[in-house]
């Protein structure tokens, strides 16, 4: 009788302890979740997340605050997760890539370090594009690389920011047709349809997203991406023209080192989700979708790293 | 013409009424608080208009953004803070006018220059557009460079007294403007070790700092409140009227401002923050009586608000044929836009027209909304400001400071920054050095940096290259404007130095 009642007792308690551990995995998330954007309202990251938000809410069954955290290009907002945001998945954070592989490389203090982070996903990227006017003298990226090697220095591109995804092509391209040209970089995109219109400069080194919203007033030489763009299927990639360069933007987002697994895999599911719900919203603007999860992640940031990093280093 | 009757007989529903109604008044509340600006407002509002239709969402936002700008009037007026970078220039009469017992006149007087000129700002979208549109792009980094430079001759004219304290004021900002990752380059400045400094000091943390705290550490030292209790006030209905005589027998200075604001508002850059500060340096130039200028007259407060307003609509010409955001609030309508599957360009205007029309007329309807809104709103919030005795006040608006400044980054950071920026600008104000110089410099600073080095970079190969900052007549006659206007306020001082002019005597409190 007694050992029926231990066992009996001993069944029960490890019974509720399991299903307390299920009710625990299962209990995530049971309030809100901050999504923290590093940058200003109204930019690329912020136009994805405001896609992703009702559908993640509806996923997850709790909201999800857009929360805004701009400066320093981001740096300001990953520094500060960084140092306090807890690893229970109730914030995360939008990554870039690679601005958060250039700014540790650049800054002596950039304050924070990648290292030190669980990439949840990388959900989409923006290729890089080269993007003239259209009454631009330069039909293809020959004609341009043509002029700038006969003329070194002389070619101005436009571009957001410093050792950006823009700025580190564009040094490969130097690179690769051994040419010279001159980078201007802007504050971001903001200012760079003017800077075309006005011919302020001789072309822009910028996202495919921009040459589908200026459709009609540019002409994109070339997209840094693997296959063509869906958005400008006439656009040839480096690749084609001869030149490996395949790069751009990638966004996802990001928890504290040391969140649980499962709580990392249900944000990765919920992302993959919305992904594939907002599709046909995002690729006519230029968005290439990515469901860049797991192992993949280090895979894909080793290897942009790699790509990069001689090019930072010389750049120094 | 027929798209535009459509876009009429569209927005002549009552829901569209409400939404304008209700985005405009809750607009007017935002951007009255420090630290709560325009830019923000609508970050807040954004989610809500998802579910909406792609109208309504617009209409929504284009009230808001309308009653936020004016809204900045109130706390400029009331309590010598400018709710928003773009009521800068209201403080400098509106605030001496509410210490004369005036502040009703003075918030009447801005409501009525900001409904007109969010009319003409309107008018000027409407029409001008796509001519305008071209105008904006001519703005390169040479011109951007003279455009700051011109700003920055302002200081001479914001520091009535003593042009050296003016500058020093400016040179304070242009300091502070380096903090942080440079615009260009990227490089971390001054940051002392410290990363969270990368982002530099926000210019709205600046400017609540070095107005708002510097007034309630006077409000506290006095042991009173600001403002006066008696004044024209109850006499509602014969002010108006006498108001409205004074703000449209000057003609010239609306028209001036209103062309002056539009100008601006295209440039890409520039923004809201310099419209009015501009304005109200031509305002004061041209007029009469320059002296009477910051000591509380209504043609400083109108040439403020009208420009700042026709910014709303105006700054939306570069966002809609060009896809170029003019101010930080237009970022988010464009992204409104792309969210809605609407690209700006001459789409907008042939194939979604209706619809583009549609919003544009909702802000002239807006702007018409804020007469209703504005006057009621102003009766009651002065009535609430003198009732409230300043051991209440002060406590109550540094809590919204101290709120307003934290929500602006989710940043603690912010809020130390504002209180020692907030500190440090009493002790200046006490030698002398105004707040409005010191933003100027902060605001300029990096736009002529940007625009300066941008310039250079291009010119690499050239054998002098900062003659690429001349380069063409637009660079030539704003370099030759920034001469003028160096000219005209160094001139008097020279006069009055040779004893032919009467020393003007200094203002001791109020700005400049």
């Amino acid at each position: 009788m007694k050992l029926l009642t231990t066992t009996l007792v001993g069944a029960v308690s490890s019974f509720s302890l399991l299903g307390m551990v299920a009710m625990a995995q299962a209990d995530y998330p049971d309030s809100s979740i901050d999504y923290v954007i590093p940058f200003d309202p109204g930019g690329e990251s912020d136009v994805t997340a405001r896609f992703q938000e009702p559908i993640l809410e509806d996923i997850l069954g709790v909201s999800v605050n857009v929360v805004h955290r701009p400066g320093g290009g981001g740096a300001v907002a990953w520094s500060e997760f960084q140092n306090s945001a807890e690893p229970d998945g109730y914030e995360i954070i939008g990554v870039n890539i690679p601005h958060i592989i250039g700014q540790p490389i650049q800054r002596s203090d950039a304050g924070f370090d990648t290292e030190n982070w669980e990439i949840i996903t990388f959900f989409h990227s923006t290729p890089n594009a080269l993007i003239v006017p259209a009454d631009s003298p330069f039909e293809t990226l020959d004609d341009l690389v043509e002029y700038a090697r006969e003329n070194p220095e002389t070619v101005t591109l436009g571009g957001s920011g410093t050792y950006s995804a823009n700025h580190l092509d564009m040094l490969r391209l130097e690179q690769e047709a051994d040419i010279e040209l001159t980078y201007i970089p802007f504050t971001g995109t903001g200012p760079l349809p003017g800077a075309l219109e006005g011919g302020h400069v001789t072309g822009v080194f910028n996202y495919t997203m921009l040459g589908v919203q200026m459709d009609d007033s540019v002409r994109v030489l070339a997209v840094a991406s693997e296959e063509r763009v869906p958005a400008l299927p006439d656009v040839p990639t480096f690749q084609e023209e001869g030149y490996d360069i395949v790069g751009g933007a990638y966004r996802g987002v990001a928890a504290p080192a040391g969140t649980p697994d499962e709580i990392v895999e249900t944000l990765a599911d919920a992302f993959s989700e919305a992904n594939e719900r907002i599709t046909d919203e995002q690729e006519p603007l230029g968005f290439v979708m990515e469901y860049i999860t797991g192992d993949e992640i280090d895979e894909v940031i080793d290897m942009l790293a790699e790509a990069y990093g001689p090019i930072l280093e010389a750049a120094e | 013409m027929e798209m535009l009757l459509q876009a009429l007989a569209s927005l002549m529903t009552f829901e569209s009424f409400i939404t304008v109604l209700v985005g405009v008044s809750a607009g007017l509340l935002i951007g009255s608080m420090p630290g709560l600006t325009a830019t923000m407002a609508l970050a807040v509002l954004l989610p809500f208009t998802f579910s909406m239709e792609a109208l309504q969402g617009l209409i929504a936002l284009g009230a808001v953004y309308m009653g936020s700008i004016y809204g900045g009037a109130f706390t400029a007026i009331l309590i010598n803070t400018p709710g928003t970078p773009s009521s800068i220039a209201t403080t400098f009469d509106g605030y001496p006018m509410a210490r004369q017992g005036k502040a009703f006149e003075a918030l009447t007087a801005a409501t009525l220059a900001s409904v007109v000129g969010g009319l003409v700002g309107v008018a000027f979208l409407l029409i001008l557009a796509p001519p305008l549109a071209r105008l904006a792009v001519a703005f390169g980094p040479a011109e951007m460079f003279w455009v700051a430079m011109l700003g920055l001759t302002l200081v001479a004219s914001l520091s009535s007294g003593s042009l050296l304290k003016g500058m020093l004021g400016g040179c304070i900002g242009m300091l502070l403007s380096t903090i942080g990752v440079s615009p260009v380059g990227g490089e971390t400045r001054f940051t002392f070790g410290f990363p969270p400094l990368q982002g530099g000091i926000e210019l709205i943390v600046a400017l609540i700092g070095l107005f708002v705290i510097p007034e309630l550490l006077t409000m506290a030292a006095e042991g009173k409140g600001a403002l006066p209790r008696e004044g024209k006030f109850g006499k509602r209905e014969a002010s108006i009227r006498q108001v409205a005589r004074t703000v449209f027998s000057k003609p010239v200075n609306l028209v001036r401002s209103c062309l002056i604001g539009q100008i601006i508002a295209i440039i890409p850059g520039a923004g809201g923050n310099v419209t009015s500060l501009v304005a109200y340096n031509e305002a004061r130039r041209f007029s009469k009586d320059p002296k009477s200028f910051g000591k509380g007259n209504v043609e400083g407060i109108v040439a403020s608000e009208s420009s700042n307003n026709v910014m709303v609509a105006g700054s939306m010409i570069p966002l809609l044929t060009l896809g170029i955001p003019g101010a930080p609030p237009d970022a988010i309508i464009l992204g409104v836009l792309l969210l809605h599957g609407l690209r700006p360009g001459l789409d907008l205007f042939t194939e979604t027209g209706v619809l583009t029309n549609g919003f544009i007329l909702s802000m002239g309807l807006a702007a018409l909304m804020l007469l209703p809104v504005g006057l009621l709103g102003a009766r009651l919030i002065h009535r609430i400001v003198i009732r409230t005795p300043y051991y209440f006040m002060v406590p109550c608006i540094a809590m919204v400071t101290i709120l307003g400044t934290f929500s602006l980054r989710n940043s603690l950071l912010d809020v130390a920054i504002m209180l020692t920026l907030g500190c440090a600008g009493y002790f200046l104000r006490l030698i002398g050095i105004h707040a409005a110089p010191i933003v100027l410099g902060l605001i300029l600073g990096g736009i002529a940096e940007q625009g300066y080095v941008q310039t250079m970079l291009a010119a690499v190969t050239d054998p002098i290259p900062w003659l690429r900052l001349l380069s063409n007549t637009l660079s030539k006659v704003l370099a030759a404007m920034v001469l003028l206007g160096v000219a005209t306020a160094l001139v008097p001082i020279w006069l009055q130095r040779s004893g032919r002019l009467d020393k003007a005597s200094p203002d001791k409190r109020g700005e400049p």
